[in-house]
């Protein structure tokens, strides 16, 4: 198996303040792959540095073995890099079904058609369509985004990252603010997913990790600490002390 | 024609001396509130027009004239901040413009309304004329007293700002209001002080600016460009850098105008549009 | 399966108002010949709003000096027509291409910066190129203006009469043209991803979306349109004064298409309108109180329209015409 998603020695700091230290971390293909960590451990920080979204101060990422360091992020989505935010950010004046479509037709590069209507465009809304069903939210697929419940933003939020088909899939805080009883759906969507797919994921809900997860890194003020399966995890005695002296989360 | 330089570096260093007096206070509330706000000259006319009618209506000196204009156009900030601009500093940059735009027509019909759209002759006492000579250069008393006067207040505005604890709570505000807010800073008192400093601030500088710039009710809209190109080439919140733009304009625009009258004031305009390439956030944050 | 059978997505269909609007609006010269000249101008802003639509309305770019774009076309068909090249239509695309040219130009600093940054340099282009157009007084007319133009016969045949006829119909038809490609524009993929840019700028590249270059792009294309509009004037009034480049020219634009309301293409049509029609009847009276009751309806249009102003006429507008309005 051959890491997909690479960095080495990646570093970012704010002011005096060094959010990621050094870190040298491989994804490998076809991974279900958690991020867990503390509050301000750095883990959006690090997720932000691998998508583009934030430049970094030193090190390097690969994709593929590409060295995409420096690449702007939405060529990094073109080579098949995708991500959600653990603050949604989507669209509010674009219905469930359209902000499924932007997504597509940005894949398909048919982002500069002027010409055809949307309305014509009918592989790309039957591809949309099939999405939204997916993550049931087809009851909603005319509502506006600005007036969905909180719930079903994050799961348009899911939608829209899906619907570039992306080889990569980085998701910061999935089922943050959805609740405990459908968190599991969401999970249970992106464990439908075929392997051909790697998934990396931030969360704070260690139900949910220990399920879902097949590899765990614990970040801790910007450094790795640990890195293993659930079970190993589970048992260093680092990790504990980590969680019991942060608390709990919910 | 160098022979002349110093005297047009120190006419330029005054004029921006002025336009640093008027635009601080849009600097700061821009960088505090992050609201756009396009009627800031309008304070400044106000402060104007309260220096005119002091000395030819009520037979008030022209440095008496100062503080009180100074106050009319504090008081008419504070009034109209905490009526109006409290509510919108959470809509968007359209909403900010159209309001102010809105504030500035409704301010420049009243002017012309009341005293017509004439310029406002205005005579400085005497012992403001004329010039004296200092190192060999001829300079004027009036750009003299200008100078000294922004400069003081320059000072006392550092002072405010680094020794006080007023001036830590705006120090704070101005770099994160949601934490400060969180520390217990009372932001909402921060942001309405702040703005009626501004807007006295501004209307003094229109009161002095009427010798060197003319005063009609055109004032807010035939000065708007510069005082947000001195915000925007400086740095929204920046002391140092609303400074250093105002010198840089006051500098370039006299020197422009004197040396190659035929361009006129394209000079500025091309000067903000290559700063704002080469700094797109403003001089205080560097080159990209 | 109820959902999808009643999602509307943007398509070409034609309301039936809007079918009644254009037809009114070609009848104009049937049922009003008397006000034909004024009925141009409304033409003509009407289209400059559109542009600035565009721009505004659909990829969230508040722009004080699209004049700029506008006077550029002006200036170029006015010159065009003084020095001896008098044919309308290809002053049209002279025009256009100097819009285009202009728009694309200024767009590489409009769209990289904050909101702020692109106030100032949308406001400074337009002051610039008013002051280089006061400074080239022997090349432009200056402060009296550019006049003396022989615009020639309309397609060979018509000429622009004094009654203002074949202004308004030479108007109405590239009005109409014109509104035609945006109106597929909008609807388009590529109007989605802008209004996509518009509503969430943050998101936009996390889909591959290239944003600089569908924000480069529709500015040119609105410069081109302002530019078109700045020649029909230049060409249907035979006269170009320095105020085509003027600050007021684009906050008065600004107004104009929020009155009408920002995003859906009638709202420059309709707000050029009204603006002008209200202009024409208060500023004859005095000009001071039309500059106060703008300025009182500017700030009252803000406050009571919740959410912003573009938001609250949107709703209102789609309780009026249902969904077809977007």
């Amino acid at each position: 198996m051959s890491a997909v998603l690479r960095t080495e020695g990646l570093s970012r700091s704010w002011g005096a303040l060094q959010a990621v230290k050094e870190v040298s971390f491989a994804l490998q293909a076809g991974a279900r792959h958690a991020l867990i960590g503390p509050n301000g451990a750095g883990k959006t920080t690090l997720v932000n540095l691998l998508t583009g979204t934030v430049p970094p101060q030193a090190g390097n990422v690969f994709l593929d073995g590409d060295r995409i360091t420096h690449l702007p992020q939405h060529l990094r989505v073109k080579r098949g890099m995708t991500r959600t935010f653990q603050i949604t950010t989507l669209f509010p004046g674009l219905t469930v079904l359209e902000s499924v479509l932007l997504a597509i037709c940005e894949r398909k590069g048919l982002g500069a058609s002027w010409w055809r209507p949307v309305a014509r465009h009918a592989a790309e809304i039957d591809e949309a369509r099939r999405v939204v069903r997916d993550l049931q939210l087809e009851a909603e697929a005319d509502v506006p985004t600005r007036s969905l419940p909180y719930g079903k933003q994050r799961l348009l939020e899911i939608a829209v990252a899906l619907a570039s088909r992306p080889r990569v899939l980085l998701l910061d805080e999935p089922a943050a603010g959805i609740p405990v009883s459908e968190s599991a759906e969401v999970f249970g969507v992106l464990a439908s997913l075929p392997r051909d797919v790697t998934i990396l994921f931030i969360e704070h809900d260690m139900n949910l990790v220990f399920r879902f997860a097949e590899r765990i890194t614990v970040l801790v003020e910007g450094s790795i600490l640990v890195e293993g399966t659930p079970q190993e995890i589970a048992a260093d005695a680092r990790v504990r002390e980590v969680y019991l002296g942060e608390g709990s989360h919910g | 024609m160098f022979t002349s330089l110093p005297g047009v570096l120190f006419d330029g260093v005054a004029y921006g001396s002025l336009l640093f007096l008027m635009s601080i206070g849009l600097s700061v509330t821009m960088g505090l509130m992050r609201f756009i706000n396009l009627a800031h000259g309008a304070f400044a006319m106000l402060g104007g027009y309260v220096c005119v009618v002091g000395m030819a209506r009520l037979g008030v000196p022209f440095l008496a004239t100062l503080p009180l204009a100074f106050l009319a156009a504090a008081a008419a900030g504070a009034v109209l901040e905490r009526a109006l601009y409290r509510r919108l500093y959470r809509r968007g940059p359209l909403d900010q413009v159209l309001f102010s735009l809105g504030l500035t027509l409704m301010s420049v019909a009243g002017a012309t309304y009341v005293w017509g759209s004439g310029q406002q002759p205005m005579h400085l006492p005497g012992f403001l004329l004329g010039q004296v000579r200092v190192l060999g250069v001829d300079l004027g008393i009036y750009r003299l007293f200008l100078v000294a006067l922004v400069a003081t207040i320059t000072a006392a505005l550092v002072l405010l700002v680094r020794r006080t604890r007023f001036g830590a709570r705006l120090r704070a505000s101005v770099d994160d209001a949601q934490a400060s807010a969180g520390l217990g800073i009372d932001v909402t008192r921060v942001f309405s002080v702040t703005f009626a400093l501004g807007s006295g601030l501004a209307g003094l500088g229109g009161a002095l600016a009427i010798d060197v710039l003319g005063l009609d009710p055109t004032f807010p809209l035939k000065y708007l460009v510069y005082f947000l190109l001195v915000v925007v080439v400086g740095g929204a919140g920046s002391i140092a850098g609303t400074l250093a733009a105002s010198l840089l304009l006051g500098l370039f625009d006299v020197s422009g105008k004197y040396y190659v009258p035929a361009a006129g004031a394209f000079v500025i305009y091309a000067l903000m549009v290559v700063l704002l390439l080469l700094f797109p956030g403003g001089l205080r944050r560097g080159a990209r | 399966m109820s959902g999808f059978a009643a999602v509307r997505l943007p398509d070409a269909r034609w309301h039936p108002a809007e079918v009644a609007f254009w037809v009114a609006l070609a009848a104009a010269p049937f049922v009003f010949p008397g006000h034909l000249v004024l009925g141009s101008q409304v033409l003509i802003t009407g289209l400059f709003a559109l542009s600035l639509d565009l721009i505004l309305g659909y990829a969230g770019i508040v722009s004080l000096g699209h004049a700029a774009m506008f006077g550029a076309g002006a200036y170029t068909a006015g010159l065009l027509a003084r020095h001896g090249w008098g044919e309308p239509l290809s002053g049209l695309a002279a025009a256009a291409v100097a819009g285009a040219a202009i728009a694309w130009a200024t767009s590489f600093i409009a769209v990289r910066g904050g909101d702020l940054t692109r106030l100032m340099v949308t406001l400074g282009i337009g002051l610039m190129l008013y002051e280089a157009a006061n400074q080239a007084a022997r090349v432009t007319g200056g402060v009296d203006g550019l006049s003396d133009m022989a615009v020639r016969d309309l397609l060979g045949v018509f000429p622009f009469d004094l009654a203002g006829r074949t202004a308004y119909v030479y108007s109405f038809a590239v009005l109409f043209a014109v509104f035609l490609v945006c109106r597929r524009i909008v609807r388009s993929p590529f109007g989605l991803s802008l209004r996509g840019i518009r509503d969430g700028a943050r998101r936009m590249p996390a889909l591959g979306s290239p944003v600089r270059r569908r924000l480069i792009a529709i500015y040119s294309v609105s410069g081109a349109i302002a530019g078109i509009a700045g020649a029909l004037l230049a060409q249907t009034t035979q006269f170009v004064g320095l105020e085509v480049l003027g600050f007021a020219r684009s906050a008065d634009l600004l107004v104009m298409l929020v009155l009408g309301g920002a995003g859906w293409l009638y709202g420059g049509l309709i707000g050029a309108a009204l603006f002008m029609v209200a202009q024409n009847q208060l500023s004859s009276m005095n000009p001071v109180y039309w500059q106060f009751w703008l300025g009182l309806l500017l700030v009252a249009m803000v406050f009571v329209a919740r959410g912003g102003v573009v938001g609250a006429i949107g709703l209102a507008r789609e309780r009026i015409l249902g969904r077809a309005a977007r």
